[in-house]
């Protein structure tokens, strides 16, 4: 069923309320414990946002208690859809209030791997979507957490725990590697300190990627007062965490060294780095990969997109332009306004970590 | 007229002959069916008409798409003549390699009822492959599926401002397969040429509101992504849709191609289009001229006839105003500020 966004929150989310949370009630009825739910979707258009928005909220509503994350996919930067921003605010500002965290994904992030990391030539989707499943199974895979000896029970619980500690920040970001063709990975070689030596530098640089990664980038030295550190960090760009988890799987795990994680410099102050980092290490290899390194951040590399997009939806309103289209299905101008409102607060509390 | 996908209403509405009829049925749609959107396309008149008073019926005809239509495809007999003769000319011009595929130019009635050809058969087919590239995402599948209603959402950012310009890419296949076959990327490029829009006008000299892109065959989104980087900047958008552009990737291609590109346009190149009507209907009215073989019509006043110039005018004066703001730097509009 192919609907425009946002008039299937308001219409075709509640035609098929009913039928759709009788599928869910029965699915968790065949479980022996509920671990959660992980909801996929798209942000800009299409069934997905508006649909899976209040699908969400339903959720939420019905099972109060359970974890709920939701994997959303940030629209490409130059047009797939033209009301893309506008869907993308009332998305991100109603799943604030239902989610516990969102995982986003870049869909420019991604098609970047699809062309310089793997070599495809003529990306399509289905490449796309193979990334995007394969950056998902890296930490949706069974795992043992920190100083575990079985699988984790309760993988959504703990990837919360360790990355949603308060409300106001619930944006969390996926960075794996390492992540090449068939053709080269025959040819390479991995160590756990050449990778994490990467994946640090790709977290304080907010390097998307293995590729172009900006090695000047450097954590503020500790003892900068907090207003100062604002200042530094813009200047040198550097991404401040909130919580930072490690998923590492394949050889010689035990070994890796993860230390480089701990430094409190990469953090907000008033979370001790004890606290904001974890790793969980599994001696399983994962999809051909001998060694692989996930990195789940809850940090301000989604700033400056967010920024982006919360800017070009508010010049668009500013001249009302497709509001017409919103409002006739219920969506009205006041709406909007606490959908930017609610943005612009998400943006302040990223700005200021 | 026929309802396609989901919900949504395909009207054919000339702007002559048949007009009363055609915008009497949108009329009734609407009452009938308010939620359904009603497509409409529309063919426009030329200034040598042969019929008097096509003006009076053209404005008349104009009110109700602008007030009771989501969306006009407007078509130009003349665009439509140019390229079937563009058409016919490749065909016979005996260029080496240039060899056309008969069954392949969007003049041809391949794929449909065969019967007889009749005279207006290469025209109204170029409208006929035009509307089956506009719903072939609700007929076939494709990886980024864009249904009519979506049509609707994207491109119509104002209620009135909702008249599309058309235009088909390829015209023809050439036969000759030694010939390597047009780049994927000059398809792209063609669709931005005048000669292969279904109305004059030039919209690369006005101000873009919106443009979708409705692919089809073997095409995929990173070749849709390049091109639309490629052409981006000689194309001039309003500077609240900088990256207005609407895209559709459906994966069967019409019969006799590879691929093919229907590209829609909401821009104020129609604005001159409009104008003409307007000033061909003023010079009638001014004297009165014939108005009392439509006065003698139950329920047709004077009033119909100023009201329809003033819903003219006000449609005119909406793109003027957006015309008006082409070139100029606009500076960013003032964000919320927010207590930290």
């Amino acid at each position: 069923m192919y609907t425009v966004a946002f008039p299937s929150f308001c219409v075709h989310g509640p035609r098929h309320e009913e039928d759709i949370m009788d599928l869910v009630r029965r699915e968790v009825e065949k479980c022996d414990r509920l671990g959660g739910f992980f909801n996929m979707m798209s942000m800009a258009g299409g069934t997905g946002s508006g649909m899976g928005t209040y699908i969400t909220q339903c959720l939420r509503d019905t099972y109060p208690h359970s974890f709920i994350l939701n994997q959303v996919t940030w629209p490409y930067g130059t047009g797939e859809v033209i009301v893309q921003n506008y869907n993308s605010v009332l998305t991100l500002s109603h799943l604030y209030q239902s989610s516990d965290a969102i995982l986003v994904h870049e869909n420019d992030t991604v098609h970047k791997i699809c062309a310089q990391l793997m070599n495809i030539k003529q990306i399509s989707f289905k490449d796309v979507n193979k990334v995007i499943a394969h950056q998902l199974g890296s930490v949706l895979q069974p795992a043992y957490t920190e100083g575990a000896s079985e699988y984790n029970r309760n993988p959504l619980g703990d990837l919360m725990k360790s990355m949603v500690c308060h409300p106001e920040y619930k944006l969390l970001g996926l960075r794996n590697i390492p992540q090449m063709s068939e053709t080269s990975l025959a040819y390479s070689v991995f160590t756990w300190p050449g990778l994490l030596k990467h994946l640090r530098q790709m977290l304080i640089a907010n390097a998307k990627m293995e590729e172009g990664i900006d090695w000047q980038v450097r954590p503020p030295a500790g003892g900068l007062p907090p207003a100062e550190k604002g200042t530094h960090n813009k200047q040198l760009r550097f991404n401040t965490s909130l919580a930072n988890l490690l998923i590492l799987r394949g050889k010689d795990v035990q070994s890796a060294d993860t230390g480089g994680f701990m430094d409190p410099a990469l953090y907000t102050s008033w979370l001790p780095p004890g606290v904001a980092s974890s790793t969980w290490r599994t001696p399983m290899s994962f999809n051909r990969y001998e060694k692989s390194a996930t990195l789940v951040s809850n940090s301000q590399f989604l700033l400056k997109p967010l920024d982006g997009i919360v800017g070009k939806a508010w010049n668009m309103f500013a001249s009302r332009a497709y509001v017409h289209q919103y409002t006739q299905f219920g969506i009205s101008e006041e709406d909007f306004l606490d959908s930017f409102t609610a943005l612009e607060q998400i943006i302040a509390s990223y700005t200021h970590l | 007229m026929y309802a396609c996908g989901e919900a949504v209403f395909s009207v054919f509405c000339p702007l002559g002959t048949g007009s009363g009829l055609g915008t009497f049925v949108l009329n009734v749609l609407e009452d009938e069916f308010p939620e359904v959107y009603r497509i409409v396309t529309s063919v426009y008149p030329s200034a040598e008409d042969d019929v008097i008073t096509s003006p009076y019926n053209s404005v008349l005809a104009m009110r109700e798409l602008t007030e009771h239509a989501d969306c006009v495809l407007p078509i130009e007999n003349q665009s439509l003549v140019d390229i079937v003769n563009k058409i016919k000319h490749m065909s016979h011009s005996g260029k080496l390699g240039a060899e056309i595929k008969q069954s392949s130019t969007i003049i041809s009635g391949q794929g449909g009822v065969k019967g007889q050809e009749k005279p207006f058969d290469a025209m109204n087919n170029i409208v006929a492959n035009m509307l089956l590239n506009l719903t072939s995402s609700a007929r076939f599948e494709g990886s980024l599926n864009m249904d009519l209603n979506e049509i609707t959402m994207n491109l119509v950012p104002f209620p009135n401002l909702h008249y599309l310009v058309s235009s088909l890419s390829p015209l023809y296949t050439l036969a000759d397969v030694n010939v390597p076959s047009r780049r994927l990327d000059q398809m792209f490029s063609d669709a931005f040429s005048k000669d292969h829009q279904l109305i004059h006008s030039d919209p690369k000299h006005s101000l873009y509101l919106a443009c979708a892109l409705i692919v089809r065959g073997d095409v995929q989104v990173s070749d849709l992504r390049r091109n639309i980087e490629r052409l981006k900047p000689s194309l001039p958008f309003v500077s609240w849709n900088q990256e207005g552009w609407k895209t559709g990737l459906c994966s069967v291609p019409p019969v006799g191609h590879s691929h093919s590109l229907l590209a829609l346009a909401n821009n104020t190149c129609v604005k001159p289009t409009f104008i003409e009507l307007k000033d061909r209907f003023m010079k009638l009215y001014k004297k009165r001229a014939h108005l009392h073989h439509y006065l003698h019509v139950d329920g047709m006043e004077q009033s119909c006839f100023s009201e329809a110039f003033s819903s003219l005018s006000s449609l005119i004066e909406e793109y003027n105003q957006l015309d008006a703001t082409k070139g100029l730097l606009m500076t960013d509009a003032q964000r919320l500020n927010i207590a930290v």
